[in-house]
């Protein structure tokens, strides 16, 4: 039984790879340096991160596997999810052990049904981070958005907003993980807001901060959400499904309304409506 | 008299939202020099209504002021309704803001007709060209063509929108007639006709002038209303696939009929036929993405779509000869056609026979719905299934569950009776 523990760089996973090799003694569990080992009897190895090892690892596997296979390890290390680092070793083990071409798609191989699924979860998370975000405006012309998404999709959505917002500064802060990146007009800088306001950590804005007409913009965002919804074809499961309730913490279209809004009684339908017969 | 704006934009909403479109895909329009958006390949929901429709743009009305009188439209002239106008300028700071807080896509705008259709369209016009020349706005933008514009405007309207559209809301020219008396087919399809035109021009033109200007990037679109009138399936497939081959059409969207006015004309109906235009969505990608003819899903015999069961699933049903497959041989374009399993599914299970013989197992890692496909296809030449079932069989068996109790079969039948309306 071989526990390898690393600093929880995926630099420092890729050097657990390579150590591994180098030993020859695979492991039977990697974890973070202060996690518990599986069992009394496991060999303890901490492994420092040393980034040519892990270069070479990750240059070894950009030669075997597609681009998108490829970046799928980098998304397998950000899902984070328990089982993340063997899963990872698993796939990399029988990539440098097989000889034909496209090993990523042979689908009959059970870690490669994992990544592919760990690689679909990632992609909805991101797609949903794409689509979910609302920024504020604050008085100074800064766009924020809160967010907590349930893997670590931040690094992955940079650059769709990058190009997107190129001409605003804006910060998205992940309250979950407590790190944000922030956008001023030229690049894209990794930020933690330890001395900032509680409130704002927690994914608060207090309304000192913002612009004058955001609540408007917010009132009017509500207002279409609400105009738009077709009361006879409600289908709350279906609705449910595509927009489930852990993100409507930070959705405007989502919080209380300053007033109710009714549908426009522009439809002249007989009310007492007689059933078609069968 | 001047409206609020929240007003407005709740007037002007709510006349929109039966207009079904809401894709924002297929622009091209990369943000190069620090502008404001950027709309490359794929689509965003950025949130769903209640009734689980993406919302994806800000889709209004310019004014829902309208000098026609159709029959089934919310905004037709009779119609005793609240009234409403944006300027070019309103419609232009909602865009921007909604956009820059990322609410939305882009714009989708269209227009009740006033005065007549050419001075409509030059305002729709106005706020696109306005959007992308003075904002460096490339987010999406899809303009309503208005029935009767002129070419010129049309030609100007691609210049700055990524999709245009026009509605033929009515599949036959005798519908047309009886409920939008109006507008006739012609009028309709001369600015369809106009903007293929202009789509493979611009496309030739591009392969020798890589600066051509783009003209109407993620092409155009149509409208069908499913319901109001008596036409069949089969029709409404049909005319769908001619509109595909010979206009260019990206996309046909088929709107259930939900009564919004009361006219003799028009049938009364308690609710929209949800599950008839699921089918007929079924129908179009299986007709657009799947291979198959509108005359293998809809014939004389079966002019109108099973509700109870997806179209894919029919046509298995009735062409029991084909099958089984042997999925570990059988080529690609017949695997697409086996209930159950989707383009998805039939790309990886052709990619992973390579590295191993495919098993039942591997099948359902693979994400097959072995409960409809187990009666199509064989694994090494062994089926699922001990005995044959017969057509009727496998149908009350995919719909009421294998186990067949008799309290649930009635549930269910119950619940699609209701479903069906």
């Amino acid at each position: 039984m071989h526990f390898y523990t690393y600093d929880g760089s995926f630099e420092g996973l890729l050097t657990v790879v390579f150590e591994a090799y180098e030993r020859k003694e695979w492991p039977t569990q990697i974890g973070r340096e202060g996690e518990a080992p599986p069992g009394i009897f496991a060999e303890h190895h901490f492994v420092p991160t040393q980034e040519d090892k892990a270069k070479r690892v990750w240059e070894g596997l950009g030669k075997k596997l597609s681009k998108a296979a490829w970046e799928n390890v980098y998304k397998a290390y950000l899902w984070e999810q328990s089982g993340f680092e063997m899963l990872i070793f698993q796939f990399v083990r029988m990539v440098f052990s097989s000889t034909q071409e496209g090993v990523e798609e042979n689908f009959s191989e059970p870690c490669v049904q994992k990544m592919a699924a760990v690689g679909k979860q990632m992609f909805r998370e991101k797609h949903r981070m794409e689509a979910f975000i609302r920024f504020q405006r604050t008085q100074d012309g800064l766009f924020i958005a809160p967010i907590s998404p349930d893997f670590n999709v931040l690094p992955l959505v940079v650059s769709h907003f990058e190009k997107r917002y190129a001409d605003q500064h804006w910060l998205i802060y992940d309250v979950r993980r407590q790190y944000g990146a922030y956008y001023d007009l030229q690049s894209v800088q990794i930020v933690y807001l330890e001395d900032a306001p509680l409130g704002l950590r927690k994914g608060q804005l207090s309304p000192e901060i913002l612009t004058s007409v955001e609540p408007l913009y917010q009132q009017l965002w509500q207002v279409y959400f609400d105009h738009v919804n077709i009361p006879e074809r409600k289908n709350q499961k279906l609705h449910l499904r595509h927009m489930p309730k852990r993100y409507w913490k930070y959705l405007t279209e989502k919080k209380p309304r300053m007033q109710a809004h009714q549908p426009i009684q522009n439809k002249q339908v007989p009310t007492a409506m007689p059933r078609l017969k069968a | 008299m001047q409206t609020p704006l929240l007003e407005k934009l709740s007037i002007l909403a709510d006349s929109a939202k039966y207009d079904v479109s809401c894709s924002s895909s297929g622009g091209k329009r990369k943000n190069e020099g620090k502008g404001l958006g950027n709309a490359e390949g794929m689509g965003i929901c950025h949130s769903y209504t209640e009734d689980g429709r993406c919302v994806s743009l800000l889709k209004i009305l310019l004014t829902n002021f309208c000098i026609f009188d159709c029959a089934y439209c919310v905004s037709r002239k009779s119609n005793d309704v609240k009234r409403a106008a944006f300027t070019v300028q309103e419609v232009v700071d909602l865009t921007i803001n909604f956009y820059r807080r990322n609410y939305i896509e882009g714009l989708f705008l269209s227009s009740g007709i006033f005065k007549n259709a050419d001075y409509t369209m030059e305002r729709l016009v106005r706020v696109a060209k306005k959007l992308r020349l003075e904002h460096k706005f490339n987010g999406y933008i899809h303009l309503k063509t208005i029935p009767g514009a002129s070419e010129e405007l049309v030609k100007e309207a691609g210049l700055y929108a990524d999709r245009l559209s026009v509605n033929i809301e009515l599949p036959t020219e005798e519908s047309l007639q009886s409920l939008a008396p109006e507008k006739n087919f012609k009028e309709v399809l001369t600015p369809m006709g106009h903007i293929k035109d202009q789509l493979v021009l611009v496309k030739e033109e591009k392969k020798l002038f890589k600066s051509t200007p783009s003209f109407a990037p993620a092409g155009q679109s149509t409208q069908l209303i499913v319901g109001a009138t008596a036409e069949t399936d089969r029709q409404i497939m049909t005319l769908a696939d001619g509109l595909y081959q010979n206009f260019n059409l990206k996309r046909v969207y088929y709107s259930g009929y939900v009564p919004v006015v009361t006219d003799s004309r028009l049938p009364i109906i308690s609710t929209p036929p949800i599950i008839r235009e699921n089918r007929l969505y079924q129908a179009d990608w299986l007709v657009r993405l799947y291979g198959f003819g509108v005359n293998e899903l809809l014939d004389e015999q079966n002019p109108q779509l099973d509700l109870q069961i997806d179209p894919k699933l029919a046509w298995a049903l009735r062409n029991r000869h084909v099958f089984p497959l042997e999925i570990n041989t059988a080529d690609y374009e017949m695997i697409l056609r086996v209930p159950g399993i989707g383009i998805k599914s039939a790309k990886k299970i052709v990619a992973a026979r390579r590295f191993s013989h495919l098993t039942w197992e591997h099948l359902r890692q693979i994400g097959v719905v072995l409960k409809r496909a187990k009666y199509f296809i064989t694994c090494g030449g062994r089926s699922l299934e001990t005995r044959e079932w017969d057509e009727e069989a496998i149908r009350r068996r995919i719909i009421f569950g294998e186990k067949g109790s008799r309290a649930s079969l009635w549930g269910s039948q119950m619940d699609l009776f209701q479903q069906a309306g």
